[in-house]
Protein backbone atom coordinates (compact mmCIF):
# COMPACT_ATOMS: atom_id res chain seq x y z
CA UNK A 1 0.00 0.00 0.00
CA UNK A 2 1.60 3.10 -1.34
CA UNK A 3 -1.00 5.37 -2.07
CA UNK A 4 -3.21 7.31 0.46
CA UNK A 5 -5.91 6.85 -1.64
CA UNK A 6 -6.29 3.42 -0.59
CA UNK A 7 -6.81 4.18 3.42
CA UNK A 8 -9.28 3.98 5.30
CA UNK A 9 -10.34 7.86 5.46
CA UNK A 10 -8.01 9.05 2.66
CA UNK A 11 -9.33 12.49 3.33
CA UNK A 12 -8.11 12.45 7.36
CA UNK A 13 -5.27 11.31 5.92
CA UNK A 14 -4.46 14.01 3.72
CA UNK A 15 -5.14 15.92 5.96
CA UNK A 16 -3.28 14.68 8.68
CA UNK A 17 0.08 14.44 6.05
CA UNK A 18 -0.46 18.75 5.33
CA UNK A 19 -0.71 19.20 9.10
CA UNK A 20 2.45 17.15 9.47
CA UNK A 21 4.24 18.59 6.70
CA UNK A 22 3.12 22.57 8.07
CA UNK A 23 4.16 21.69 11.14
CA UNK A 24 7.45 20.21 10.11
CA UNK A 25 8.48 23.66 7.76
CA UNK A 26 7.62 25.43 11.15
CA UNK A 27 10.42 23.47 12.67
CA UNK A 28 12.67 23.66 10.23
CA UNK A 29 13.52 20.30 9.30
CA UNK A 30 14.65 19.25 6.36
CA UNK A 31 16.00 16.09 4.30
CA UNK A 32 19.21 17.04 4.93
CA UNK A 33 18.41 18.42 8.57
CA UNK A 34 15.79 15.81 9.68
CA UNK A 35 13.79 15.25 12.44
CA UNK A 36 14.36 11.99 13.86
CA UNK A 37 11.44 10.01 15.99
CA UNK A 38 12.10 6.53 16.91
CA UNK A 39 9.12 4.24 16.84
CA UNK A 40 9.41 1.71 19.67
CA UNK A 41 6.94 -0.88 18.80
CA UNK A 42 7.61 -3.43 15.99
CA UNK A 43 4.38 -3.95 15.51
CA UNK A 44 4.85 0.26 14.32
CA UNK A 45 7.61 0.16 12.16
CA UNK A 46 5.67 -3.13 10.25
CA UNK A 47 2.72 -0.78 9.95
CA UNK A 48 5.15 1.75 9.03
CA UNK A 49 6.16 0.05 6.03
CA UNK A 50 3.12 -1.34 4.86
CA UNK A 51 1.22 1.37 4.40
CA UNK A 52 4.44 3.18 3.24
CA UNK A 53 3.96 6.25 5.67
CA UNK A 54 7.55 6.66 5.55
CA UNK A 55 7.38 7.46 1.52
CA UNK A 56 3.94 9.67 2.13
CA UNK A 57 5.32 11.54 4.84
CA UNK A 58 7.05 15.41 4.66
CA UNK A 59 11.13 14.10 4.09
CA UNK A 60 12.00 16.26 6.76
CA UNK A 61 10.86 13.60 9.18
CA UNK A 62 12.63 10.57 9.39
CA UNK A 63 11.75 7.10 10.89
CA UNK A 64 14.19 5.11 13.40
CA UNK A 65 13.09 1.86 14.25
CA UNK A 66 13.73 0.51 17.93
CA UNK A 67 14.16 -2.03 19.86
CA UNK A 68 10.80 -3.36 20.42
CA UNK A 69 10.70 -6.56 18.87
CA UNK A 70 11.25 -8.87 21.43
CA UNK A 71 12.61 -11.67 18.43
CA UNK A 72 14.54 -9.33 17.38
CA UNK A 73 16.86 -8.66 20.51
CA UNK A 74 16.92 -11.85 22.19
CA UNK A 75 20.37 -12.77 22.27
CA UNK A 76 21.84 -15.98 20.76
CA UNK A 77 22.81 -17.35 23.62
CA UNK A 78 19.22 -17.57 24.74
CA UNK A 79 18.21 -19.48 21.65
CA UNK A 80 21.30 -21.81 22.57
CA UNK A 81 19.76 -22.35 26.11
CA UNK A 82 16.21 -23.13 24.36
CA UNK A 83 17.69 -25.51 22.00
CA UNK A 84 19.63 -27.32 24.69
CA UNK A 85 16.27 -27.43 27.25
CA UNK A 86 14.30 -29.05 23.54
CA UNK A 87 16.87 -31.72 23.30
CA UNK A 88 16.47 -32.63 26.55
CA UNK A 89 14.67 -36.27 25.79
CA UNK A 90 12.04 -35.40 28.69
CA UNK A 91 10.85 -32.09 27.69
CA UNK A 92 8.11 -30.88 25.22
CA UNK A 93 9.84 -27.11 24.72
CA UNK A 94 6.75 -25.13 23.66
CA UNK A 95 7.04 -21.61 21.68
CA UNK A 96 5.60 -18.80 20.07
CA UNK A 97 5.66 -19.49 16.85
CA UNK A 98 7.53 -16.30 15.63
CA UNK A 99 10.89 -17.64 18.14
CA UNK A 100 11.26 -20.91 16.06
CA UNK A 101 13.67 -19.44 13.23
CA UNK A 102 15.78 -17.05 15.35
CA UNK A 103 19.30 -18.05 14.59
CA UNK A 104 21.43 -19.71 17.78
CA UNK A 105 24.97 -20.63 17.83
CA UNK A 106 24.58 -24.03 16.78
CA UNK A 107 20.87 -24.08 15.46
CA UNK A 108 17.37 -22.66 15.54
CA UNK A 109 14.43 -24.09 17.38
CA UNK A 110 13.30 -25.20 13.83
CA UNK A 111 16.21 -27.25 13.28
CA UNK A 112 16.43 -28.83 16.25
CA UNK A 113 13.05 -30.24 16.01
CA UNK A 114 13.45 -31.10 12.46
CA UNK A 115 16.49 -32.98 13.84
CA UNK A 116 14.02 -35.00 16.28
CA UNK A 117 13.56 -32.51 19.31
CA UNK A 118 9.83 -32.22 21.19
CA UNK A 119 9.37 -28.63 20.12
CA UNK A 120 5.99 -27.31 19.75
CA UNK A 121 4.22 -24.15 18.35
CA UNK A 122 1.53 -23.12 20.43
CA UNK A 123 -0.69 -20.30 20.53
CA UNK A 124 -1.11 -19.19 24.29
CA UNK A 125 0.96 -20.64 27.13
CA UNK A 126 -2.47 -22.08 28.15
CA UNK A 127 -1.67 -24.49 25.47
CA UNK A 128 1.55 -25.33 27.25
CA UNK A 129 0.08 -25.74 30.68
CA UNK A 130 -2.80 -27.89 29.00
CA UNK A 131 0.22 -30.25 27.55
CA UNK A 132 1.68 -30.63 31.10
CA UNK A 133 -1.97 -31.79 32.33
CA UNK A 134 -2.21 -34.19 29.50
CA UNK A 135 1.65 -35.40 30.09
CA UNK A 136 2.09 -36.44 33.19
CA UNK A 137 5.30 -38.36 32.55
CA UNK A 138 6.77 -35.45 30.45
CA UNK A 139 8.35 -32.03 31.77
CA UNK A 140 6.38 -28.94 29.56
CA UNK A 141 8.68 -25.89 29.30
CA UNK A 142 7.22 -22.76 27.84
CA UNK A 143 9.25 -20.28 26.31
CA UNK A 144 8.82 -17.09 27.82
CA UNK A 145 8.96 -14.43 25.47
CA UNK A 146 7.80 -10.96 25.15
CA UNK A 147 7.50 -7.26 26.17
CA UNK A 148 4.94 -6.35 28.54
CA UNK A 149 1.83 -7.26 26.33
CA UNK A 150 2.79 -11.14 27.15
CA UNK A 151 4.33 -11.18 30.40
CA UNK A 152 1.00 -11.13 31.97
CA UNK A 153 -0.04 -14.02 30.19
CA UNK A 154 2.82 -16.06 31.92
CA UNK A 155 2.63 -14.95 35.05
CA UNK A 156 -0.80 -15.56 34.98
CA UNK A 157 -0.47 -19.35 33.67
CA UNK A 158 2.05 -19.66 36.60
CA UNK A 159 -0.58 -18.95 39.28
CA UNK A 160 -2.77 -21.50 37.62
CA UNK A 161 0.01 -24.45 37.82
CA UNK A 162 0.73 -23.16 41.09
CA UNK A 163 -2.65 -23.74 41.99
CA UNK A 164 -3.15 -27.06 40.88
CA UNK A 165 -0.10 -27.80 41.87
CA UNK A 166 1.18 -29.40 38.42
CA UNK A 167 5.02 -30.52 38.77
CA UNK A 168 5.66 -31.06 35.13
CA UNK A 169 5.67 -27.37 34.43
CA UNK A 170 8.00 -25.06 34.05
CA UNK A 171 8.57 -21.43 31.86
CA UNK A 172 12.08 -20.45 30.40
CA UNK A 173 11.60 -16.44 31.22
CA UNK A 174 12.99 -14.36 28.83
CA UNK A 175 10.52 -11.35 29.39
CA UNK A 176 11.74 -7.87 29.13
CA UNK A 177 10.14 -4.52 29.91
CA UNK A 178 10.36 -1.54 27.59
CA UNK A 179 11.95 1.03 29.11
CA UNK A 180 15.04 0.61 30.11
CA UNK A 181 16.49 -0.16 26.67
CA UNK A 182 15.31 3.83 25.89
CA UNK A 183 17.04 4.59 28.74
CA UNK A 184 19.94 3.25 27.05
CA UNK A 185 19.48 4.98 23.59
CA UNK A 186 18.75 8.42 25.01
CA UNK A 187 22.03 7.97 27.35
CA UNK A 188 23.87 6.99 23.76
CA UNK A 189 25.98 10.53 22.58
CA UNK A 190 25.42 9.02 19.30
CA UNK A 191 21.65 8.81 19.45
CA UNK A 192 19.65 11.94 17.80
CA UNK A 193 16.37 10.93 18.66
CA UNK A 194 13.93 14.05 19.02
CA UNK A 195 10.61 12.45 20.17
CA UNK A 196 9.12 9.01 20.20
CA UNK A 197 6.06 7.36 19.25
CA UNK A 198 5.21 4.95 22.00
CA UNK A 199 3.74 1.43 22.28
CA UNK A 200 -0.02 1.00 21.84
CA UNK A 201 0.18 -2.92 23.52
CA UNK A 202 2.29 -2.58 25.77
CA UNK A 203 0.76 0.63 27.08
CA UNK A 204 -2.29 -1.03 27.59
CA UNK A 205 -0.87 -3.27 30.46
CA UNK A 206 1.52 -0.53 31.90
CA UNK A 207 -0.05 2.62 31.46
CA UNK A 208 1.62 6.29 30.39
CA UNK A 209 3.33 7.06 33.50
CA UNK A 210 6.34 4.29 32.70
CA UNK A 211 7.54 6.75 30.19
CA UNK A 212 7.15 9.99 32.46
CA UNK A 213 11.17 9.70 32.89
CA UNK A 214 11.43 10.37 29.10
CA UNK A 215 9.84 13.86 29.30
CA UNK A 216 10.97 14.77 32.65
CA UNK A 217 14.84 13.63 32.47
CA UNK A 218 15.54 13.77 28.90
CA UNK A 219 13.14 16.72 27.52
CA UNK A 220 11.89 14.12 24.56
CA UNK A 221 8.19 13.87 23.82
CA UNK A 222 6.35 10.60 23.56
CA UNK A 223 3.05 9.71 22.33
CA UNK A 224 1.53 6.40 23.06
CA UNK A 225 0.06 5.69 19.21
CA UNK A 226 -2.60 2.90 18.05
CA UNK A 227 -1.32 0.93 14.85
CA UNK A 228 -3.50 2.11 12.47
CA UNK A 229 -2.39 4.54 10.24
CA UNK A 230 -4.05 7.18 11.28
CA UNK A 231 -3.19 6.42 14.59
CA UNK A 232 0.06 6.56 13.88
CA UNK A 233 -0.02 10.28 11.63
CA UNK A 234 -1.62 11.35 14.53
CA UNK A 235 0.85 10.36 16.88
CA UNK A 236 3.76 11.53 14.67
CA UNK A 237 1.67 14.99 14.10
CA UNK A 238 1.65 15.68 17.98
CA UNK A 239 4.94 14.67 18.34
CA UNK A 240 6.02 17.28 15.84
CA UNK A 241 3.69 20.07 17.65
CA UNK A 242 5.32 19.49 21.46
CA UNK A 243 8.54 19.84 19.59
CA UNK A 244 7.51 23.37 17.70
CA UNK A 245 6.05 24.18 21.19
CA UNK A 246 9.19 23.66 22.72
CA UNK A 247 7.02 20.83 25.15
CA UNK A 248 8.11 17.84 26.43
CA UNK A 249 4.85 15.50 27.32
CA UNK A 250 4.03 12.26 27.49
CA UNK A 251 0.40 12.09 25.71
CA UNK A 252 -2.12 9.15 24.50
CA UNK A 253 -3.23 9.15 21.19
CA UNK A 254 -4.65 5.58 21.89
CA UNK A 255 -6.65 6.48 25.28
CA UNK A 256 -9.51 4.52 23.62
CA UNK A 257 -7.37 0.90 24.15
CA UNK A 258 -4.80 2.84 27.05
CA UNK A 259 -6.09 3.66 30.46
CA UNK A 260 -3.43 5.90 32.04
CA UNK A 261 -2.99 3.66 35.05
CA UNK A 262 -2.50 0.48 32.69
CA UNK A 263 -4.60 -3.23 33.73
CA UNK A 264 -4.19 -3.39 37.36
CA UNK A 265 -4.88 -7.47 37.19
CA UNK A 266 -2.19 -7.49 34.89
CA UNK A 267 0.30 -5.55 36.85
CA UNK A 268 -0.91 -7.32 39.95
CA UNK A 269 -0.05 -10.77 38.61
CA UNK A 270 3.60 -9.55 37.03
CA UNK A 271 4.39 -8.18 40.44
CA UNK A 272 3.75 -11.27 41.87
CA UNK A 273 5.49 -13.51 40.08
CA UNK A 274 8.26 -11.59 39.03
CA UNK A 275 11.07 -9.71 39.80
CA UNK A 276 13.79 -7.86 37.79
CA UNK A 277 16.99 -9.79 36.85
CA UNK A 278 20.21 -7.40 37.83
CA UNK A 279 20.90 -7.61 34.04
CA UNK A 280 19.65 -8.85 31.05
CA UNK A 281 21.15 -9.22 27.02
CA UNK A 282 19.43 -7.85 24.62
CA UNK A 283 20.82 -9.05 21.06
CA UNK A 284 22.54 -5.28 19.71
CA UNK A 285 22.35 -3.65 22.43
CA UNK A 286 24.42 -5.64 25.39
CA UNK A 287 23.45 -5.90 28.92
CA UNK A 288 21.15 -3.69 30.26
CA UNK A 289 20.36 -3.09 33.87
CA UNK A 290 17.14 -4.22 35.54
CA UNK A 291 15.21 -4.43 31.63
CA UNK A 292 14.86 -8.45 32.10
CA UNK A 293 12.17 -10.18 34.85
CA UNK A 294 13.05 -13.37 36.29
CA UNK A 295 11.01 -15.51 38.43
CA UNK A 296 10.58 -14.93 42.02
CA UNK A 297 11.73 -17.59 44.61
CA UNK A 298 8.08 -18.56 45.68
CA UNK A 299 7.39 -19.80 42.06
CA UNK A 300 10.59 -21.28 41.65
CA UNK A 301 9.36 -24.44 41.03
CA UNK A 302 8.20 -22.87 37.63
CA UNK A 303 11.53 -22.07 36.81
CA UNK A 304 13.24 -23.76 34.07
CA UNK A 305 16.52 -22.06 34.49
CA UNK A 306 16.31 -23.55 38.20
CA UNK A 307 15.30 -26.79 37.56
CA UNK A 308 17.34 -27.56 34.63
CA UNK A 309 20.66 -25.76 35.78
CA UNK A 310 20.78 -23.35 32.37
CA UNK A 311 20.96 -20.24 32.27
CA UNK A 312 22.15 -17.01 34.02
CA UNK A 313 24.56 -17.87 36.94
CA UNK A 314 25.04 -21.64 34.66
CA UNK A 315 28.20 -20.29 33.09
CA UNK A 316 29.59 -17.50 30.69
CA UNK A 317 27.56 -15.50 28.92
CA UNK A 318 29.01 -14.09 26.16
CA UNK A 319 28.17 -14.86 22.68
CA UNK A 320 29.48 -12.80 19.54
CA UNK A 321 27.46 -12.05 17.15
CA UNK A 322 27.40 -13.81 13.64
CA UNK A 323 30.98 -12.58 11.11
CA UNK A 324 29.67 -9.46 9.16
CA UNK A 325 25.93 -9.12 11.14
CA UNK A 326 25.32 -5.40 11.87
CA UNK A 327 22.10 -5.77 13.87
CA UNK A 328 23.82 -3.99 16.57
CA UNK A 329 24.02 -0.72 14.37
CA UNK A 330 20.84 -0.85 12.83
CA UNK A 331 19.42 -1.58 16.33
CA UNK A 332 20.19 1.62 17.54
CA UNK A 333 19.87 3.75 14.40
CA UNK A 334 23.75 4.34 13.75
CA UNK A 335 22.88 2.65 10.05
CA UNK A 336 20.02 1.67 7.77
CA UNK A 337 19.25 -2.11 7.49
CA UNK A 338 20.31 -2.10 3.32
CA UNK A 339 23.81 -0.49 5.03
CA UNK A 340 24.62 -3.60 6.06
CA UNK A 341 26.83 -5.71 3.93
CA UNK A 342 24.46 -8.86 4.56
CA UNK A 343 21.73 -7.38 4.06
CA UNK A 344 19.74 -9.38 1.09
CA UNK A 345 22.72 -11.74 0.68
CA UNK A 346 23.83 -13.45 3.32
CA UNK A 347 20.61 -12.55 5.26
CA UNK A 348 17.21 -12.51 4.17
CA UNK A 349 13.91 -13.58 5.74
CA UNK A 350 14.01 -17.41 4.34
CA UNK A 351 17.59 -17.64 5.96
CA UNK A 352 17.90 -15.21 8.49
CA UNK A 353 21.64 -14.48 9.57
CA UNK A 354 20.71 -11.52 12.07
CA UNK A 355 17.28 -11.54 14.09
CA UNK A 356 16.25 -8.64 12.62
CA UNK A 357 15.40 -10.32 9.67
CA UNK A 358 13.61 -13.23 11.29
CA UNK A 359 10.05 -11.02 12.36
CA UNK A 360 7.72 -9.35 10.57
CA UNK A 361 8.21 -6.60 13.26
CA UNK A 362 11.55 -6.27 12.95
CA UNK A 363 13.27 -3.32 10.68
CA UNK A 364 15.22 -5.27 8.36
CA UNK A 365 12.71 -7.84 7.57
CA UNK A 366 10.06 -4.56 7.18
CA UNK A 367 12.69 -3.15 4.64
CA UNK A 368 13.40 -6.35 3.06
CA UNK A 369 9.67 -6.77 2.16
CA UNK A 370 8.40 -3.24 1.41
CA UNK A 371 11.42 -1.07 1.06
CA UNK A 372 11.95 -1.20 -2.52
CA UNK A 373 13.83 1.34 -4.51
CA UNK A 374 13.97 4.05 -1.97
CA UNK A 375 15.33 1.92 0.21
CA UNK A 376 18.20 1.18 -1.74
CA UNK A 377 18.84 4.97 -2.28
CA UNK A 378 18.65 5.81 1.65
CA UNK A 379 21.87 3.60 1.86
CA UNK A 380 23.94 5.85 4.44
CA UNK A 381 27.38 5.64 6.15
CA UNK A 382 27.58 4.81 9.28
CA UNK A 383 26.97 7.57 11.16
CA UNK A 384 30.53 7.33 13.35
CA UNK B 1 2.80 -11.97 19.33
CA UNK B 2 2.67 -8.56 20.32
CA UNK B 3 -0.47 -7.53 18.54
CA UNK B 4 -3.82 -8.19 20.41
CA UNK B 5 -6.54 -9.31 18.45
CA UNK B 6 -10.24 -8.42 18.62
CA UNK B 7 -12.90 -11.18 19.58
CA UNK B 8 -16.66 -11.25 21.11
CA UNK B 9 -16.81 -13.35 24.37
CA UNK B 10 -19.96 -15.22 23.56
CA UNK B 11 -19.93 -18.28 26.60
CA UNK B 12 -18.36 -19.16 29.68
CA UNK B 13 -16.31 -22.52 29.79
CA UNK B 14 -15.29 -22.26 33.21
CA UNK B 15 -16.35 -19.52 35.76
CA UNK B 16 -13.69 -20.73 38.91
CA UNK B 17 -10.83 -20.56 36.36
CA UNK B 18 -11.85 -17.30 34.47
CA UNK B 19 -12.15 -19.27 31.33
CA UNK B 20 -14.02 -18.00 28.56
CA UNK B 21 -15.03 -18.94 25.29
CA UNK B 22 -14.54 -16.32 22.18
CA UNK B 23 -15.07 -16.26 18.71
CA UNK B 24 -12.23 -14.15 16.52
CA UNK B 25 -13.07 -13.89 13.14
CA UNK B 26 -15.24 -16.98 13.20
CA UNK B 27 -12.62 -19.15 14.71
CA UNK B 28 -13.70 -20.68 18.73
CA UNK B 29 -11.17 -20.23 21.10
CA UNK B 30 -11.00 -20.79 24.95
CA UNK B 31 -9.63 -17.41 26.82
CA UNK B 32 -8.82 -16.48 29.94
CA UNK B 33 -10.79 -12.90 31.28
CA UNK B 34 -9.17 -12.84 34.48
CA UNK B 35 -7.42 -9.24 33.24
CA UNK B 36 -11.04 -7.80 32.55
CA UNK B 37 -13.76 -9.47 34.45
CA UNK B 38 -15.15 -7.69 37.52
CA UNK B 39 -18.40 -9.37 38.75
CA UNK B 40 -19.99 -12.32 37.26
CA UNK B 41 -18.81 -13.51 33.89
CA UNK B 42 -22.17 -13.35 32.52
CA UNK B 43 -21.95 -10.23 32.13
CA UNK B 44 -19.14 -10.23 29.89
CA UNK B 45 -21.08 -12.32 26.78
CA UNK B 46 -21.73 -10.11 23.89
CA UNK B 47 -18.47 -7.69 25.03
CA UNK B 48 -15.84 -7.21 22.11
CA UNK B 49 -12.02 -7.93 24.02
CA UNK B 50 -8.46 -7.33 22.86
CA UNK B 51 -7.16 -11.08 23.40
CA UNK B 52 -3.19 -11.18 23.72
CA UNK B 53 -2.27 -14.99 23.55
CA UNK B 54 -5.08 -16.17 24.51
CA UNK B 55 -5.87 -13.59 27.72
CA UNK B 56 -8.23 -10.72 27.33
CA UNK B 57 -6.39 -7.77 28.02
CA UNK B 58 -9.11 -4.80 27.48
CA UNK B 59 -12.31 -4.44 26.78
CA UNK B 60 -13.27 -2.66 23.17
CA UNK B 61 -16.26 -1.03 21.63
CA UNK B 62 -17.55 -3.12 18.37
CA UNK B 63 -16.30 0.04 15.92
CA UNK B 64 -12.96 -0.37 17.34
CA UNK B 65 -12.89 -4.55 17.31
CA UNK B 66 -13.99 -4.04 13.75
CA UNK B 67 -11.00 -1.17 12.72
CA UNK B 68 -8.28 -2.95 14.52
CA UNK B 69 -9.45 -6.61 12.59
CA UNK B 70 -9.08 -4.75 9.49
CA UNK B 71 -5.67 -2.97 10.51
CA UNK B 72 -4.50 -6.25 11.63
CA UNK B 73 -5.49 -8.05 8.32
CA UNK B 74 -3.60 -5.44 6.57
CA UNK B 75 -0.61 -6.22 8.02
CA UNK B 76 -1.37 -9.71 7.93
CA UNK B 77 -1.53 -10.33 11.82
CA UNK B 78 -4.72 -11.67 11.70
CA UNK B 79 -3.99 -14.76 9.66
CA UNK B 80 -0.53 -15.00 11.53
CA UNK B 81 -2.77 -15.22 15.15
CA UNK B 82 -5.42 -17.41 13.58
CA UNK B 83 -2.72 -19.80 12.43
CA UNK B 84 -1.06 -19.95 15.54
CA UNK B 85 -4.32 -20.25 17.26
CA UNK B 86 -4.80 -23.26 14.98
CA UNK B 87 -1.04 -24.72 15.86
CA UNK B 88 -1.98 -24.26 19.56
CA UNK B 89 -5.11 -26.79 19.05
CA UNK B 90 -2.59 -29.01 16.39
CA UNK B 91 0.28 -29.12 19.10
CA UNK B 92 -2.23 -30.60 21.72
CA UNK B 93 -3.31 -33.06 19.87
CA UNK B 94 0.74 -33.78 19.20
CA UNK B 95 0.20 -33.09 15.68
CA UNK B 96 2.67 -30.20 15.90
Amino acid sequence: MRYVEEFRDPQAAKSLLSRIAATADAIGATRAKPVHIMEICGGHTHAIFRYGLDRLIHEGVEFIHGPGCPVCVLPRSRVDECVLLAERSEVIFTTFGDAMRVPGTRKSLIQAKAEGADVRMVYSPLDALELARRNPDREVVFFGLGFETTTPSTALTIRQAAREGLGNFTVFCNHITVPPPIRVLLEDPHMMLDGFVGPGHVSMVIGTHPYDFIARDYGKPIVVAGFEPLDLLQSVLMVLEQIRDGRAEVENQYARVVPEHGNPVSLAAIADVYEPRPSFEWRGLGEIDASGLRIRDAYRAFDAEVKFAIGYGAGPRAVAEPEGCACGQVMTGRIKPVACPQFGLGCTPEMPLGALMVSSEGACAAYYQYGGARAASQVQEPAE
Amino acid sequence: MCLGIPGQIVGIVDEDRQMAMAEVSGVRREVSVVCVADGPLETLIGTWVLIHVGFAMSRIDEDEAARTLEALRELGEAQEALEAMAAGAAALEGRA
